[in-house]
């Protein structure tokens, strides 16, 4: 953790929560009727899960902007954590599952 | 809104509170490995606090923490943030009837503090919007005790999260656990077969472009990926195209 903050960060941050509360109220910040075109209402479908798999493969899968060669920790512990979440459907278990595989790997042999 | 006093007072506040009891150990946890992973992803202490106190929405902050650390611009992250948030739209949709009787801002407060689990416990009790005035109240005060639960622990826990990660050496990894906390969410997003494909391309293309700037990669992974399964999804079934061609 940095001591210094930035006024970017600080504004990205307030962006953000601004992010929250107009997903979560994005139906009825208008009270007057609004049908979404169709093709949109489709596209919901299939956007936050492409989100989060674009953001969570290049952190699993790569160091430094190449792939990784040979055994990485963090691929193991993603494995596993995501194979809890098939057994237990608790986002809890699979950080400790995956963190439980992670770590003995991580600081233990150094992947 | 929970801050309203007439809501507090309301019978059915408390079984809102008890009826997410159960689930504040489970936020907490998560809230506090998020708060771990602030502080260690390099935001310093009013940064990682501010994000704390104010975006509550775990997986939207996690996936914005890599962007903000490499210098990505404010529109890559707000529009990350927005892409990862987009199963609330969805919500949105289908608490609208809910909520569309309340004045604007108490509508936007309610959204606000209506995440993941509170949304899933609200729509399992009540399965149909009231239509009378009493059964509007019940459902409000429901659904407020349930979100004061859920913001008190995930806030709470993360506040701490960012308190204990000074003590705890960067070499360990532990920011790892905000990566599996998305792994997480990820596979709970995956309950379509057009789900997998959209998650799989994504992948993909996230890698393939990573040396795009700005991290544009991920937009680029969003947009390839959804334009590819809005397409996938105007195809026939296999089967008939294969009867069609055999008549």
């Amino acid at each position: 953790m940095s001591g210094t903050s930035d006024l970017w960060t600080l504004a990205v941050i307030v962006g953000l929560a601004a992010v929250t509360v107009i997903t979560r109220s994005f139906f009825f910040i208008s009270s007057r009727p609004w049908p979404l075109p169709r093709w949109a209402e489709r596209g919901l479908q299939y956007a936050p899960i492409a989100a989060l798999a674009a953001v969570v493969l290049p952190e699993v899968m790569m160091t430094q902007g190449q792939l990784i060669h040979g055994w990485d920790a963090r691929v193991f512990g993603a494995i596993a954590g995501a194979a809890t979440f098939y057994v237990r459907r608790s986002v809890l278990a699979t950080i400790v599952v995956g963190m439980g595989v992670y770590l003995p790997l991580h600081l233990g042999l150094g992947w | 809104m929970f801050l309203t006093e007439a809501v507090r007072r309301h019978p059915e506040f408390r079984v809102g509170l008890r009826a997410m009891a159960p689930q504040a150990p489970g936020v907490a946890a998560w809230g506090l490995m998020t708060g771990v992973a602030m502080a260690k992803s390099g935001l310093s202490l009013a940064e990682s606090s501010l994000m704390a106190l104010l975006v509550y929405a775990g997986s939207s902050q996690l996936a914005s923490l890599p962007l903000i650390i490499a210098g990505a611009p404010a529109w890559v992250v707000l529009a990350t943030g927005f892409c990862v948030n987009l199963r609330f739209v969805v919500f949105s949709l289908h608490l609208r009837p809910y909520l569309i009787h309340l004045p604007w801002w108490q509508r936007l407060a309610h959204g606000y503090v209506t995440a993941d689990m509170s949304y899933a416990i609200f729509t399992h009790r009540f399965t149909q919007p009231a239509t009378d005035a009493e059964g509007r109240a019940a459902q409000e005060a429901f659904l407020a005790g349930n979100a004061a639960i859920n913001w008190s622990s995930w806030v709470g826990a993360s506040l701490l999260g960012i308190a204990l990660a000074n003590f705890i050496p960067q070499h360990w990894g532990l920011g790892f656990a905000g990566i599996l906390c998305l792994v997480g969410i990820l596979c709970s997003l995956a309950t379509t077969r057009l789900r997998v494909v959209s998650a799989i391309v994504a992948s993909i293309a996230a890698v393939a472009a990573y040396s795009l700037p700005l991290k544009l990669n991920i937009v680029m992974a969003i947009a390839v990926a959804v334009l590819l399964c809005l397409s996938l999804e105007r195809l026939p079934p296999a089967r008939g195209r294969g009867k069609e061609a055999l008549e």
